[in-house]
């Protein structure tokens, strides 16, 4: 109830998330992957995280009690509410939504205040996920960045506003979008716009932040959009680029990443020289740095949810010593930076009527971050079963999207939140059984491959109307079985034809109506949502 | 095909002796024979079947291409330059067409 | 999302026929050793239509390129002459599915040597 809301924030002050012992003489500030969300949310973290092969049952592949063992959390405490999934209806009643780029910005200006010489870094997934990022290509969420003040960024769904855009917005970012491993695409070398690395001098050292964008950007989103440009994870050059920076006189030498977690920690264990990597990509929010040789392994969450900062001692060319806090950003406890949010009011302002309709509302917990279906993808792909008339349905594992708690109203931002893109279009096809096999094999390979350098860093495809068993430590094309047509219950057929749904299809012809529309249509005709428990993938080999 | 088009990438400078390395592309659908037209009609094959390159009048590689080779045919090599002297490009075309593209290039 | 068509592959036991086959053309039946070729290719093709290969074999003066798991395998035959620096090439590839690449290199002194790379291709998706 109320009293027990107003004791918790009564315990939980601004100071104490902002305590901080500085420490030697650099500070770092970290914030990836905001997905445009500008105001405070509720994000659920995974109930699922299976890592496979050497990651199995480490972090970030530890969740709920787990974490909670492994972290030395206090069951019920703030943190336990902000880094596991464990009781979320009710800590999130206690301890209110969290996140919003004002409180951020607060967070930021208070490092900033103690250490003027801070540098901010954004590691990417920035411009999109949001209904105003959508409208404004963008422009909202740069405007907020840039007002933030961060300093450097590398990228990914960036690009799924096409390559002219993100040359449009490049050519007027106060700071560089890095990517070493941006490449030309007609003749294969280092693309000369957008820089592999930059340089900072800051406490007296000299600091060269090499960016890395996602690896598999053609692959994981529709490489049509961005057609000059290959990626690719290219280690042999993140290690020239180190050493280039080393001869050059780096004494701190900063990754600025979006691989995901895993495909770091392989980097990192692989490429010598590098002090730092601020990871992305994969969402995950981890307390305590993973060190691998020399190297630390930042990650900072999702969503604006947290903020890091890395005092790091630099004497004598070498990292001596680091300090870390992973701030989580109360939205009630942190005051909002009032600048900030009068920004983040006036670029919402020419939408907020489209914003704030009410859709409908929810009796159930929407949330969707899980190596399998969460319940806004049964929502998608219910939506899409019933509006497009299919036997079966397909919602792509992004790990971006808020939560909503029982009760909450449905907005159609917050609709927008789980499915804002430039390609989604919901195509409505025929596909024979053995190829929804090959289609889920072949996802199921891009998350539990052994080889973390062969993870694409999202979730299982979300599935309505079929049922199947996965067996995680199967090899490639071996993982899936059990396949079941949820409405009659028999076995899928290979040969037979069925009726499918689905969305953010990479194909440049993909027609349809878009997602948001489709689910919008869907909520509206039953009002409250209530979804059954979904039992319908079973999981083997952990 | 109408529209074949060469292009060749050098280093701006050299000096005699040097390692470069040259790409080329030229602009070629590389028709396989194995896709079938709107009507059901196989599409014949129509590819680059051969690439070479000389320099100084020395033969410098010599490739014969399957339809495995994606559209618009790359090609990246090395070449020792002894000498200023000239480039000769030449792609052999299964309807018989042979294009070549001659550049001189100067060592320092 | 979930993108493109089925990849043509071709049953297991015919590759490989149509591997050796091509082999033993190139070969003349010689027997050939592990190792001394390298080959670069990307860990996923961002595109199977055009896969970026680098080979590469010090002291070849042929080398000869197969996909191993499309209908026809055979991909290139580099020639290196006397004015080549290196026996070094990159090219772009067609690759119909997962599958290896193969490259047999033929050495100055008639011997033979293989290289080998998984190169994955996928149908493509989403992500974090
Ligand atoms: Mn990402
Ligand atoms: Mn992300």
């Amino acid at each position: 109830g109320n009293w027990s809301k107003l004791s918790a924030q009564q315990a939980l002050t601004q100071d104490d998330l902002l305590r901080f012992d500085t420490f030697g003489n650099v500070s770092l500030i970290h914030i990836t992957d905001i997905h445009a969300h500008l105001k405070p949310i509720w994000f659920r973290e995974p109930e699922w995280n299976i890592g496979v092969g050497g990651v199995a049952g480490k972090p970030p592949h530890v969740v709920g009690k787990d974490f909670i063992e492994m972290f030395n959390l206090t069951p019920g405490s703030p943190e336990a509410y902000a880094l596991t999934y464990v009781d979320f209806e009710a800590l999130g009643r206690t301890y209110g939504r969290m996140g919003g780029m004002d409180r951020v910005a607060t967070v930021v200006n208070a490092i900033r205040a103690d250490r003027p010489e801070a540098l901010l870094l954004d590691g990417g997934d920035t411009w999109h996920g949001s209904m105003t990022s959508f409208l404004t290509k963008g422009q909202d969420v740069v405007n907020v960045m840039n007002k933030l003040g961060v300093e450097a960024m590398t990228s990914h769904w960036e690009w799924t506003f096409g390559q002219d855009r993100v040359r449009d917005i490049v050519a007027d970012l106060p700071f560089p979008f890095l990517g070493q491993n941006i490449f030309d695409n007609e003749w294969n070398e280092p693309s000369d716009e957008f820089e592999p690395y930059t340089w900072f001098e800051r406490g007296g050292v000299k600091i060269a932040v090499i960016g890395q964008a996602f690896p598999y950007m053609p692959i994981a989103n529709p490489g049509w959009k961005f057609p000059d440009f290959s990626f690719g994870i290219r280690e042999s050059r993140m290690q020239e680029m180190v050493d280039e920076v080393r001869a050059q006189g780096a004494e701190l030498v900063v990754v600025l990443s979006h691989n995901g977690f895993d495909v770091d920690r392989q980097m990192a264990g692989r490429v010598t020289g590098i002090d730092v990597v601020l990871t992305g990509h994969t969402h995950d929010a981890l307390p305590e740095p993973v060190i691998v040789g020399e190297t630390l392994l930042i990650a900072s969450g999702s969503h604006g949810k947290f903020v890091t900062r890395l005092d790091l001692d630099v004497r004598d060319g070498r990292m001596m010593g680091f300090r870390h806090k992973l701030i989580p950003i109360f939205a009630d406890v942190i005051t909002p930076d009032p600048e900030m949010a009068t920004l983040i009011d006036a670029e919402r302002a020419p939408f907020k009527d489209q914003l704030e309709e009410v859709i409908g509302h929810t009796d159930s917990l929407l949330y969707r971050r899980g190596n399998f279906n969460g319940t806004w993808d049964d929502l998608i792909c219910e939506a899409i079963m019933e509006e497009r008339d299919t036997e079966i349905a397909m919602s792509p594992g992004v790990r971006w999207g808020a939560s909503l708690l029982p009760g909450d109203a449905i907005t159609r931002e917050d609709i927008h939140s789980v499915t804002s893109m430039t390609y989604g279009q919901c195509y409505r096809t025929e596909m024979t059984g053995e190829f929804l096999k090959v289609v889920l094999e072949d996802v199921a390979d891009n998350i539990f491959n052994p080889d973390p350098y062969f993870q694409q860093g999202g979730d299982m495809v979300r599935i309505g109307g079929l049922g199947y068993r996965v067996d995680v430590s199967a090899p490639v094309n071996q993982r899936i079985s059990d396949m079941t047509l949820l409405s009659t219950g028999e076995a899928i057929d290979p040969e037979r034809n069925y009726v499918v749904g689905g969305w953010a299809s990479v194909n440049p012809e993909t027609e349809g109506p878009q997602i948001w529309d489709v689910v919008e249509s869907h909520i509206r005709k039953i009002g409250r949502v209530a979804l059954e428990p979904n039992t319908s993938v079973q999981v083997a080999g952990l | 095909m109408s529209d074949v088009r060469p292009r060749i990438r050098l280093p701006r400078s050299a000096n005699a002796g040097d390692v470069i390395e040259v790409k080329t592309l030229i602009s070629h659908n590389m028709e396989t024979g194995l896709r079938r037209d709107g009507s059901g009609n196989e599409i014949p094959r129509q590819i680059i079947n051969r690439f070479t390159c000389e320099y100084a009048g020395k033969l410098v590689l010599d490739v014969t291409m399957e339809p495995a080779i994606s559209a618009n045919p790359y090609m990246e090599f090395d070449v020792k330059v002894d000498e200023s002297a000239d480039f000769v490009f030449t792609w052999y075309d299964d309807d018989g067409s042979v294009y070549s593209e001659t550049q001189s290039f100067e060592v320092s | 999302g979930l993108g493109v068509a089925a990849v043509a592959m071709v049953p297991g036991a015919a590759i490989a026929s149509a591997v050796d086959d091509a082999i033993s053309a190139f070969t003349g039946g010689a027997s050939v050793t592990d190792g001394g070729v390298t080959i670069d290719a990307p860990e996923i093709a961002e595109n199977g239509n055009t896969v970026p290969i680098a080979i590469e074999a010090p002291g070849a003066t042929e080398i000869l390129l197969l996909a191993a798991g499309n209908p026809t395998p055979g991909v290139a035959k580099f020639g290196f002459g006397e004015g080549a620096a290196t026996s070094r090439a990159a090219t772009r590839i067609r690759l119909g599915g997962t599958q290896d690449v193969v490259a047999i290199a033929k050495m100055a002194d008639g011997s033979f040597a293989r290289g080998a790379v998984e190169v994955k291709v996928t149908i493509g998706g989403c992500g974090g």
